[in-house]
């Protein structure tokens, strides 16, 4: 198409006093939060033996609230809560009584839903839209979707009378602090396991909340217990000789670890790491869908998405088009404040992982990737990376093979199909892949040549407790989700 | 087996020629029209429902709201309509709020072509085009349906002399209809030209023209592929505005066809740097959906597109609900239906 | 003095509203020791003529609801009945002559039955469906979809069958809702009242008018109808025993209606019970690069 527009025709005019909408905060007032937080084991908040430290808001870089810190002094007495109230009630408790349990959390988190959202955005830095729209409504579907299959465990898929495993350590990232909580305490608990689990050093604020749910709903003491504190805490969680199942998600270099740790030991696991996710764009794509598309892939919650779209594979003879479509429409993504309802872009989670953005972002450059950079005025205090786009960049460059884990796009091209699925399987990991075309064939034909955990045609980032999701190769083992997520919790009945 | 697709050679409509080539034909048409890029409902739906969730508060609320009644086109389509109906709407469009003259006048009233007449002395000296060289001239246009409207269903001929009958009475902008039956059947080239016959039965004596919206009714053509492909037939054959409905078919308006069309419009000024009108009418009642269209516009083709010469709100009772939120935010307190005018 | 009650007018329930039978009949329902409880209205063919009608309106928004949309509508409808449990005990003590506990027992499994069934909205499709390997160059997929318009006949209390007037009602009513059917069912004749009673509960839930239709009456009047009815896909005699139901079911054929036979007392919860009212769709699409 004719290039005689630029893109910034098409951006917002910005100065005038409508497309500066006027702030629209979510109020805080909804959330009542302490100024520390103990360990949640056996049903109660205690203290944790380790030194404590100071959970901030990414986007301000204010204090929120002290967590605690768990020793292996205090995994050790989570464990044995959990594998009391193993033995004594939840192995007890007939399947229709745990789901109950689940439906009771379900609906207690739909309550609170706000509150949640809230204390997430807060945390986390994400969009208070999304975590409003996406995180929290997923979260009290995933136990809403689990809490009906704990009386149903004979249709799992694995014989009549499957056993749950027992306790299970359970360890989770930054990026969707709830939301993979829900991911592995609901098929858990609806299995008939009890938990441990260790939010993220970062990001452990709505785990504590979820322990203040777990109460209300008076789930018996024991079955889900939650120990905070930084790597060495989930080291010795996943080491402990008294757990019998290790759900692990974050980077590929920790579960690698994991792998190495429970070698021999008879732990069951599942893993979800790292991805570097290819989204492939043909020429007969619906187009204004098609570039949704990868905002939505790589700029959803500012790119901390394991199965982010991070490498666009466009075919060469829309290439031009699409990039200049997709420059237009970032410029209208608003970066800023979290908690603003009208905000598309939050903060980096952590002045580390900005700190990792940036390198590999300098590095792209280096290699000689063409950079551009949506418009938009970076906060003074907190973490921000603006929405950022590399361009020609060649399949051996660094910031086209390792995750970045932040909104940065490379763009890449390909002339045919089979050109297109190469270079999608050309890399470790194996998580997602997205496809966009109105030609359901070649659609299907390309999914079925992907190595790829989940595959999205002309949509991406959707999540649902009914779909599967998991990863090839170095993107971990097990699914999460569906019939299958339920059998990780699982073991063939006798 | 299916005939072949005519040949037949189409009137040289200027955009089409500049952008299909000078030797017009039904078969370069179609194949051009065939040839846009598919539309995907679910994305697109999505889109339109994520632009739906901005939020806007105080300042920018009220800017919104004295900005949607500046686009309406205040409209009285009825089989009952009378000149004092029709009198009592100027009124209105004139003075929307007796209580509060602050509030900015409508940009046209839209009346069948037999009211013209009476629109426009109802008018007087408030008749005229309501942009000027300084933005705002306060004055409000008159605008007719036309074409058999709202159906369509006549010859031609009766269309043409619907049209010229209503631009001779005063008429400053025409809303026609395309031919929903020739469109669906693939009859591109008829509707084509049609377009281009009733945009030149817009021509007034002394050379002007009346500005010409092409109503698709998108609520028959049903699917959105249909409506892209309409859309870019309109602006083709010379539409000044793309206009989603009539009013008088369910559904009429919605977010995502208006997105759909916008994108179109922005897809025109892309290639060619012209800048065309979109109308969304029908199904517009209140002023929280108003704002998410104004909110669609503004974030698809950019603010500059929120004048009276390139977006309309067709609406009737849409009005009255943006004065009583007016009302509300310069009171304070919830409004009724008591405290703003019947007409 | 004691506070004299105002009892209810039990009526039906038919497109989320209560009107009388239409034919102005009702019929006297007595305690289990005989004594006058409570008409009820007694439907004709008409008033089932009337369900259908509703039924098929409801039928393609109710199955075009999500799963987990559907799944949550049943799971509030026992979240409801938990909050009128005692009501319910009550009139099953005064209907069936119950002691306070087996009148608790059967509102408890009434309200257990909902929980399980509403678990299965987003999960039947994952078990009855799957994805076939054909030979050849083809994506293959079988999905369960919901048949239509089911017409049931409920549980009916007797002299030789014990009645569970709620349970039964409840345990035909929450499989066939599963899918996505909407149900037109003839409550049991003797012990109607916690029928209608659940028709309100129904009425306050999110169920969306027209998904239940629940007609008290006559069974052996109402169901020939049903059962010739063109519009109805499907036909669960469970509670026709004692009704002449082998012409039921060959009045059936004549459309070819899926039929489920009589079962005495109360059905147990099944995955089949929710399959019996599905089709299973095959849909093949090409696979090619080129």
């Amino acid at each position: 198409m004719a290039k005689d527009i630029v893109p910034s025709d098409l951006a917002p005019a910005g100065a005038t006093g409508f497309l500066d909408y006027a702030p629209a905060p979510e109020s805080t007032s909804i959330l009542h939060l302490q100024k520390s937080y103990g360990l949640f084991i056996d049903g109660a908040f205690v203290k944790g033996h380790g030194r404590p430290f100071a959970s901030i808001s990414p986007a301000t870089e204010k204090h929120i609230a002290e967590i605690a810190t768990a020793t292996p002094k205090d995994v050790d007495t989570a464990v044995a809560a959990a594998r009391r109230a193993y033995d004594k009630t939840w192995s007890k408790l007939s399947g229709a009584d745990r789901g109950k349990y689940l439906f009771r959390i379900a609906r207690l988190v739909q309550e609170r839903a706000r509150e949640l959202a809230v204390a997430e955005s807060l945390d986390n830095g994400k969009p208070i839209k999304e975590s409003r729209d996406v995180d929290v409504p997923l979260v009290a579907a995933w136990f809403f979707y689990y809490a009906g299959w704990a009386d149903k465990l004979d249709h799992a898929g694995l014989g009549a009378n499957p056993q749950a495993l027992g306790v299970a350590a359970q360890i989770i990232p930054w990026n969707f602090p709830l939301l993979m909580l829900a991911w592995k305490i609901a098929p858990a608990l609806a299995a008939g396991n009890t938990v441990v689990l260790k939010p993220a050093e970062t990001t452990s604020l709505t785990a504590l909340l979820f322990a203040e749910i777990v109460q209300q709903a008076e789930l018996p003491n024991g079955v889900v217990n939650i120990v905070t504190g930084a790597g060495e805490t989930g080291a010795s969680l996943v080491r402990h000789p008294d757990v019998n199942k290790v759900a692990f998600t974050g980077s590929t270099a920790v579960g690698r670890e994991i792998a190495k740790a429970v070698a021999g030991t008879g732990k069951k696991v599942t893993l979800e790491l790292g991805g570097k996710a290819a989204n492939i764009v043909f020429d007969d794509a619906p187009i204004d869908q098609a570039i949704e598309g990868i905002v939505n892939g790589i700029f959803f919650n500012q790119g901390h998405v394991c199965c982010a779209g991070s490498r666009l594979l466009v075919q060469e003879n829309v290439h031009d088009e699409v990039v200049d479509r997709l420059k237009a429409r970032l410029a209208t993504l608003r970066l800023g404040d979290p908690l603003d309802k009208n905000t598309d872009i939050g903060a980096i989670n952590s002045r580390e992982q900005l700190d990792r953005i940036r390198e590999l972002s300098d590095i792209g450059e280096a290699e000689g990737a063409e950079r551009w950079t949506a418009p938009c005025v970076i906060p003074e205090n907190g973490f921000w990376f603006a929405p950022t786009i590399f361009d020609n960049v060649s399949t051996s460059s660094r910031i086209a093979r390792e995750e970045i884990f932040g909104p940065v796009l490379s763009v890449l091209t390909f002339r045919t199909p089979a050109e297109a699925i190469a270079k999608a399987n050309n890399t470790p990991y194996g998580l997602s892949a997205g496809i966009w075309s109105d030609k359901g064939s070649k659609i299907l034909a390309v999914a079925d040549k992907l190595r790829a955990g989940v595959i999205w045609a002309n949509t991406f980032n959707r999540f649902d407790p009914a779909s599967p999701f998991g990863g090839y190769k170095e993107s971990g083992y097990g699914r999460e989700g569906g019939r299958q997520g339920l059998a990780a919790y699982l073991k063939a009945g006798k | 087996m299916q005939s072949p697709i005519p040949s037949a050679a189409l009137a040289p409509a200027e955009r089409a020629v500049r952008m299909l080539g000078g030797d017009l034909t039904e078969r370069s048409l179609r194949l051009h029209l065939e040839g846009l890029s598919g539309v995907d409902a679910v994305g697109l739906e999505q889109r339109a429902a994520g632009l739906g969730t901005r939020s806007i508060k105080t300042t920018s609320k009220a800017w919104a709201l004295d900005k949607i009644i500046e686009l309406i086109d205040l409209t009285t389509l009825e089989g009952a309509d009378t000149p004092g109906k029709v009198r009592s709407l100027v009124a209105k469009a004139l003075t929307p709020d007796p209580s509060d003259l602050t509030a900015p006048r409508v940009a046209a009233v839209c009346v069948y072509g037999d009211m013209v007449p009476d629109a426009v002395a109802a008018l007087g000296a408030a008749h005229g085009d309501p942009v000027n060289a300084s933005g705002r001239s306060g004055l409000v246009s008159v605008a007719a349906v036309a074409t058999a409207f709202p159906s369509g269903r006549a010859s031609l001929r009766v269309k043409l002399a619907d049209t010229a009958d209503a631009v001779s009475n005063g008429a400053d902008e025409i809303d026609m209809v395309i031919d929903r039956g020739a469109f669906l059947s693939g009859r591109y080239g008829e509707v084509f030209e049609q377009i281009v016959a009733v945009k030149e039965a817009c021509r007034r004596s002394d050379g002007s023209y009346a500005s010409l919206k092409v109503i698709l009714e998108t609520g028959e053509l049903t699917t959105y592929d249909n409506v892209r492909r309409a859309s870019w037939l309109a602006i083709l054959a010379g539409g000044d505005f793309i206009k989603t409905s009539t009013g008088k078919v369910a559904p009429a308006a919605t977010l995502p066809v208006t997105l759909l069309m916008l994108e179109v419009v922005r897809d025109w000024y892309r290639l060619t740097g012209e800048r065309v009108g979109v109308k969304p009418a029908g199904g517009i009642r209140t002023s929280k959906d108003a704002i998410k269209y104004l909110v669609t516009v503004a974030e698809t083709v950019g603010e500059q597109w929120l004048q009276p010469h390139l977006f309309r709100f067709g609406a009737s009772s849409l009005l009255n609900d943006v004065l009583l939120q007016r009302q509300k935010l310069s009171t304070g307190r919830y409004s009724g239906p008591d405290y703003v005018t019947l007409d | 003095m004691a506070r004299l009650a105002v009892p209810k007018t039990y009526k039906l329930y038919i497109g989320g509203a209560f009107p009388r039978s239409e034919s102005g009949r009702t019929y006297e329902v007595a305690t289990a020791k005989g004594a006058f409880l409570a008409n009820a209205a007694q439907a004709s063919r008409k008033d089932a003529r009337d369900a259908v009608v509703a039924a098929r309106a409801a039928q393609s928004g109710w199955a075009n609801a999500t799963a987990y949309n559907r799944g949550q509508v049943l799971y509030r409808i026992a979240e409801l009945l938990e909050g009128r449990r005692a009501q319910f005990v009550d009139e099953l003590r005064a209907s069936e002559g119950l002691s306070a506990a087996a009148a608790a027992q059967q509102v408890d499994a009434a309200i257990d039955t909902w929980v399980w069934y509403a678990g299965w909205t987003d999960k039947y499709a994952q078990v009855a469906g799957s994805g076939n390997p054909v030979s050849g160059p083809y994506f293959n997929l079988s999905v369960p979809e919901p048949t239509g318009v089911v017409a049931i006949v409920a549980p009916q209390g007797s002299a030789s069958e014990k009645p569970a007037s709620l349970l039964g009602l409840v345990s035909v009513l929450a499989p066939a809702l599963v899918a996505g059917n909407t149900v037109v069912v003839v409550a049991d004749q003797a012990h109607p009242l916690s029928a209608i009673s659940l028709a309100e509960v129904l009425a306050t839930s999110d169920v969306p008018g027209g998904v239940v239709n629940i007609l008290t009456g006559s069974p052996a009047e109402i169901a020939p109808w049903l059962a010739a009815h063109a519009d109805v896909n499907a036909l669960d005699l469970t509670g026709a025993g004692e009704l002449e139901w082998i012409d039921l079911q060959i009045s059936a054929a004549d459309t070819l209606k899926r039929v489920v036979e009589p079962e005495p007392g109360v059905p147990a919860r099944s995955l089949n019970r929710i399959l019996a009212f599905t089709e299973t769709k095959t849909v093949w699409h090409t696979k090619a690069l080129i």
